[in-house]
């Protein structure tokens, strides 16, 4: 059954692609629902509405994280949703004027919109008090109100024809781009990643330090213009696909996800366009799969998605990797400090060597634990090979004695170094000392060792154990 | 150092004068800073010692006078002429590491589309040296304490090999051995016959550091030797109080002139 459909489908791609060669075939206009069909045609790519749709997406994908790492480090992601919205009585000119969807002439019309946008804002901050987000709340409500009506007056005068067109620039259809579309869209990436190829160096020093790229005589105002304008280009060719209203998250998200993830700027353009290629496609493939459904919140649901993955799991900044880290750590300090107990009681019967035994009940005695935790904790212990169970005898492998020998030195050391050089009173140290003991490096205790001469005692009059590997 | 003789100064300012908004915050300052000096500018909060460094780099729009350096236009001139922000100016969020800042400063002799090539590299990394934190090259500039930032942006104006430098608070916020490490490094590289004019909020170290003053207060209170114009009177003059008439007159200048 489902073959003969696919063959009829195909039939029907390939007719459609012979018929009308100049516009392409649109995923839209294909009826097909079942999913399993859809994702064997969205794999093989043989409809080639779909390659066109996947093209673009690929193509907007990449320029949106470029530009988007900028606003976002230049902490500029108002001013692009204000431009996004901006834009839209652009479109709707260009529409008016080359009477219908002429991709070059609406990107003319947008672009000057969203230009003039952005000056208004400037004019607006410079000759009133209103600062900033007063003045972009401002302009991107008016503009959008504007583009609404123009487009609402197109549709009544025009017919139901071109409806589809222009709605794509509210909500956002992948399925409508054609090869002009594309071509467009071609041409502006590639202009784009031209002129961040050889201006790279000047827009990251305007980004981190405007005043200093002024003062090394950068022609700021002029590659800021610049910018905007590309900024402009990179919405408009984005608009058809995302939508107006969400085309700002394309900007924003991918670059917010590399900005979670790498701490150089060349990483971070190279990672949001990877980002805004990969939730473009997936939205395509989405929006693909259901037929017909808008790809805008697709996209933006799957950069959003990837975001969430890069707040949990970020290597450096992610949520749930810093919880492990913590977790990690409160484990680490639980296990020396249960060492320390056992070198503790082995030092009260003179027997500090690894090997010799001590019984549980003296150790959560002293631990002042429970006894079942304290045996918990113990056979936690054992698994990491740090101490030896018989029966109720503990004894401290050589690695477990080596490393209660140095919790109990860097305790002591950093006791010493308290009283004698920081002036604390000898009863104060203790809980300074408590916390420290499991944080110093091997490189801290030589230099502590060396400062204080290789001392011996701790003001309490107890031993420093030696350097295990002394 | 001049090719055209000791007596061209390093920088020139007449009738400086400059207004936020129609009030004026500097009236008409006039500045004639020899080559191989060391200026401090000091002066009470609000008495326009930033915006004088921010109007001299054309940061700050002036309404009145001109600035010369080198004998020049100062627009001629830039690339010669190193600026050392507030460290506050920036974010330090910002994903680059203390290398890549600190090659910004070669940015200006590269121009706009050359890369920095190994020269530039070297020179970078010399800078930093210099500064002490070389150990620091490859970090994430965030994961610095507030001197060793301030010693980046030191480097970086260094790596700019200019012949004058203007530097806007180079020890707020900093502790004392790298304050006494930062003014080490200030006289040295005014011993190789460059010119260093810096904003300080400290009288009593600026007496110690600077062999020229400028005490400012809206207007140029007194500019000179350090021991000629560190006088009580003068200090007086600049610290007493609020110029209540002049700002007086600024306010209402202000309102009734828009």
């Amino acid at each position: 059954m489902s073959r003969i459909r696919t063959i009829i489908i195909f039939g029907v791609l390939i007719l459609s692609v012979a018929v009308h060669e100049a516009s392409a075939a649109r995923i839209g206009e294909i009826v097909e629902t079942d999913p399993w069909n859809q994702m064997k045609r969205f794999i093989t790519l043989s409809d080639r509405g779909l390659r066109l749709s996947l093209i673009g997406a690929l193509l907007f994908g990449a320029v949106c994280g470029l530009l988007g790492s900028f606003i976002v480090v230049r902490k500029m992601a108002l001013f692009g949703d204000a431009i996004s919205h901006a834009v839209l009585p652009g479109v709707a000119l260009g529409f008016l004027w080359s009477m219908s969807k002429d991709p070059v002439a609406i990107l003319i019309g947008a672009t000057l919109a969203g230009l003039a946008g952005s000056l208004l804002v400037e004019a607006i901050k410079r000759t009133t008090r209103i600062k900033q987000d007063a003045a972009l709340g401002i302009v991107l409500a008016s503009f959008f109100a504007i583009g609404l009506c123009l487009i609402r007056i197109i549709q009544n005068n025009e017919g139901a024809s071109k409806i589809t067109g222009l709605k794509s620039y509210l909500f956002g259809d992948v399925a409508v781009l054609d090869r002009y579309d594309i071509m467009t869209m071609g041409v502006v990436v590639i202009l784009t990643i031209i002129l961040f190829g050889l201006l790279y160096r000047p827009f990251l020093a305007i980004s981190f330090d405007r005043q200093f790229a002024v003062s090394i005589g950068f022609p700021v105002r002029i590659l800021e213009a610049l910018f905007q304008m590309f900024l402009a280009f990179a919405i408009v060719i984005s608009l058809q696909a995302v939508g107006v209203v969400l085309v700002s998250a394309m900007l924003i998200t991918p670059a917010a996800t590399a900005y979670l993830l790498v701490d150089r700027m060349h990483r971070m353009l190279w990672i949001a366009m990877g980002v805004g290629m990969l939730s473009a496609t997936v939205g395509v493939f989405l929006s693909f799969l259901g037929s017909n459904l808008p790809t805008g919140p697709f996209m933006v649901l799957s950069a959003s998605s990837i975001f969430t993955m890069a707040y949990l799991f970020s290597p450096k900044y992610g949520r749930f990797t810093k919880w492990l880290r913590y977790r990690a750590r409160v484990k680490k300090v639980r296990e020396e400090n249960s060492l320390k107990s056992i070198y503790h009681v082995l030092e009260s019967k003179g027997l500090e060597s690894s090997g010799n035994a001590i019984l549980m009940k003296d150790l959560s005695s002293h631990r002042k634990m429970s006894k079942a935790e304290t045996v918990k904790e113990i056979k936690g212990m054992k698994r990491s090979g740090l101490v030896k169970l018989e029966g109720q005898n503990v004894s401290l492998t050589a690695e477990g004695f080596n490393k209660a020998r140095s919790v109990v030195r860097n305790h002591r050391l950093w006791e010493l170094y308290l009283t004698n050089e920081a002036n604390y009173a000898s009863d104060h140290v203790h809980d300074d000392a408590e916390k420290v003991e499991h944080f110093l490096s091997e490189e801290d205790v030589a230099e502590l060792e060396s400062y204080l001469d290789y001392p011996r005692e701790d003001p309490h009059g107890k031993p420093i154990p030696g350097r295990a590997s002394v | 150092m001049s090719t055209e003789g000791v007596e061209v100064p390093a920088m020139e300012i007449h009738d400086l004068t400059v207004s936020y908004q129609k009030k004026p915050v500097l009236y008409g300052v006039d500045m004639l800073v020899p080559a191989g000096s060391m200026v401090g500018v000091v002066g009470p909060n609000g008495a326009g010692k930033s915006t004088l460094i921010k109007s001299v780099m054309g940061l700050v729009q002036f309404s009145d006078g001109w600035v010369k350096v080198f004998g020049e236009d100062i627009k001629n001139n830039i690339s010669r002429v190193g600026y050392v922000p507030q460290r506050e100016s920036v974010d330090w969020d910002f994903p680059v590491s203390v290398i890549d800042v600190v090659l910004m400063g070669c940015y200006g002799r590269l121009g706009l589309i050359r890369r920095p090539g190994k020269e530039e590299k070297e020179k970078a990394y010399s800078a930093l040296k210099k500064v002490g934190l070389e150990a620091y090259e490859k970090r994430q500039i965030a994961n610095l304490s507030g001197g060793q930032q301030q010693r980046v942006f030191l480097a970086r104006a260094l790596a700019q090999e200019s012949d004058l430098y203007l530097m806007d608070e180079p020890f707020a916020g900093v502790d004392a051995a790298t304050e006494s490490a930062i003014v080490e490094l200030l006289r040295e590289i005014r011993d190789q016959g460059k010119t260093l004019i810096v904003v300080h909020h400290d009288l009593a170290s600026a007496r110690e550091y600077f062999d020229m003053m400028l005490l400012l207060n809206m207007r140029v209170v007194a500019f000179g030797k350090t021991e000629e114009v560190f006088t009580g009177d003068l200090l007086q003059k600049t610290y007493g109080g609020r110029l209540t008439v002049l700002s007086e007159v600024a306010e209402k200048f202000a309102k009734e002139g828009s």
